[in-house]
């Protein structure tokens, strides 16, 4: 829509044009992620449980994966839970949250049958491992929102590591 | 498409969420898990009886990518499914099952579509899907494209302002006796004809809702369609053409890939009852039944139409759907459905049913 109008003849080839594209949007999260999102302003974590076979989702978006019958009663999980697996980032990129090297894990909060994930701080890169137990290391309240940024990291709770088998289905 | 086909596949049931202006409590997965469920259900199956899924939905109405695996939730895929994805309407995604279903190693697909309409400007959104280099950046919305189809069409003095006000009054009428429809009532000619253009020669009557909605398909082959249906839709006909991307060299006043597929499914074999035609522009109810020769004895779009209700991605189906439930409910033996694709009918599917 914009530019200096042409007022020369072209001479030269056009192998290049510039066509900007933009599309607002305004998301609705839906009503399983909304109270997800708005159980976290309040340093809550909600997940559902499947009727048919109890499994426990977090977040949940309605519907159980492997049965497919909508999700129903909302369970409140606990801020802690074991590592099931995780990475270390080294390399840098433009979005990082922190300087590497740094943490991600998948996490298992106790009472869910699927992890979430979001990193792991307060110990060494090289001392995480499968099966440590950590907890929610939560924003000041009043920093909470609607968002999984209300828990900054999960850090270690000193507790002994949990034994493969308590997560080996989950991983 | 079909004097290939060796295996008789049927609509055995119809699921559909009402559509809405804005479904704020549901996104994808919310969606399709009740269509999904519901059409399960009225066929008598669970998911562990379905051979074969397949979708049809367009991350751009979402504003994310890879939305239709969100979706997936919703239909319940562990342990692992067969499962396949059409970024277009979920009629293409019926139309990739049947052909599926052809391999005869499976007796049965669901298909399933959903559509948020309401999440972005659809009018501007669609603009996406046009050329990129000559005419998307000069930012035709949909509704003056459409407009600029129905001025071709008066002009060549194919139909009158009013023609197309007679189109929409009927279709809202229509819809009134369907539940899921979004806009229906009694619309007086007259009174739409004093309403000021939208886009000329355009009125906002001639055009679609903007609406999020969902639904869902059974099909099911020879005994096995049989035994679940008491009247199955049998699919005599299958075909969908494309026409050339620039508008420039297409004639807008007609609809080349519609007759060309209608002739491929084999409309014109037989009387037809019902028509659900998927013309979202007043205007295009009168090119399509033009191209299809659909006679004033044929009852077309008892639903509303996509007049009635338009969630994108979704409406195609929807009218094969509907289609179908008429020759489930015995009010029609020979149905033809249509969908469509693209700026100005660039796209269209025609699907011919019949009851025994």
């Amino acid at each position: 829509m914009s530019g200096d109008p042409i007022t020369k003849p072209i001479t030269k080839p056009i192998t290049k044009i510039e066509t900007h594209v933009r599309f607002d949007f305004t998301i609705t999260a839906g009503k399983h992620l909304t109270s997800y999102l708005r159980g976290l302003a309040r340093k809550q974590i909600l997940g559902a449980r499947c009727d048919s076979c109890a499994k426990v989702y977090v977040p949940s978006r309605g519907s159980c994966p492997t049965c497919g019958v909508p999700t129903s009663g909302e369970v409140e999980l606990s801020d802690r839970g074991t590592v099931t697996t995780f990475c270390i980032i080294n390399i840098p990129f433009g979005r990082m949250p922190f300087d590497p090297p740094y943490a991600a894990a998948a996490i298992l909060l106790d009472g869910s049958d699927i992890p979430i994930f979001h990193l792991v701080r307060g110990i060494p890169v090289d001392e995480v491992r499968m099966g440590m137990r950590v907890k929610a290391a939560w924003v000041a309240n009043d920093q909470l929102a609607p968002t999984l940024q209300s828990i900054q990291w999960f850090e270690p709770t000193g507790e002994s590591d949990a034994p493969f088998e308590s997560y080996a289905d989950h991983l | 498409m079909n004097p290939g086909a060796k295996i008789d596949v049927a609509i055995v049931s119809f699921g559909q969420l009402p559509s809405r202006r804005r479904h704020i409590d549901r996104q994808e997965v919310e969606l399709v898990q009740p269509v999904v469920t519901d059409a399960l259900r009225a066929a008598g199956l669970t998911k562990a009886d379905i051979g074969f899924f397949v979708s049809g939905s367009a991350d751009y109405l979402i504003g994310r990518p890879f939305s239709f695996v969100t979706a997936l939730d919703g239909v319940a895929p562990w342990p692992p499914i067969r499962e396949s994805h059409v970024e277009m309407d979920g009629a293409w995604a019926l139309a990739e099952a049947y052909l599926r279903l052809q391999h005869g190693d499976i007796d049965t697909a669901l298909v399933y579509c959903y559509g948020k309409s309401s999440l972005g400007e659809i009018r501007d959104l669609l603009v996406a899907q046009l050329d990129p280099y000559y005419v998307a950046p000069l930012w035709p919305d949909a509704v003056s494209m459409a407009a600029l189809q129905a001025r071709v069409l008066l002009d060549q003095g194919r139909c009158s302002e009013r023609d197309m006000a007679e189109v929409a009054a009927r279709n809202r009428k229509r819809a009134a006796g369907n539940p899921n429809a979004q806009v229906a009532g009694d619309f007086d000619v007259d009174a739409i004809l004093a309403q000021p253009y939208l886009v000329s020669p355009l009125r906002k009557h001639d055009c679609p809702p903007i609406s999020d909605g969902a639904c869902a398909v059974v099909l099911a082959t020879g005994d096995r369609a049989r035994d679940l249906c008491e009247r199955p839709a049998w699919i005599r006909g299958i075909d969908h053409r494309v026409e050339a991307h620039s508008l420039g060299v297409r004639d807008l006043a007609s609809s080349a890939s519609t007759k060309r597929a209608a002739k491929e499914a084999g409309a014109g074999a037989a009387a037809i009852d019902v028509a659900e035609l998927h013309a979202p522009f007043s205007h295009q109810e009168i090119i399509l039944r033009d191209a299809i020769g659909l006679g004033d004895d044929v009852d077309v779009n008892p639903s509303g139409g996509a007049l009635a209700a338009n969630p994108v991605m979704v409406a195609g189906l929807t009218r094969i759907g509907e289609a179908a439930r008429r020759i489930h409910d015995g009010t029609a033996k020979r149905a033809l459905a249509h969908a469509t694709s693209g700026p100005c009918l660039q796209q269209n599917l025609v699907c011919v049913m019949e009851a025994g």
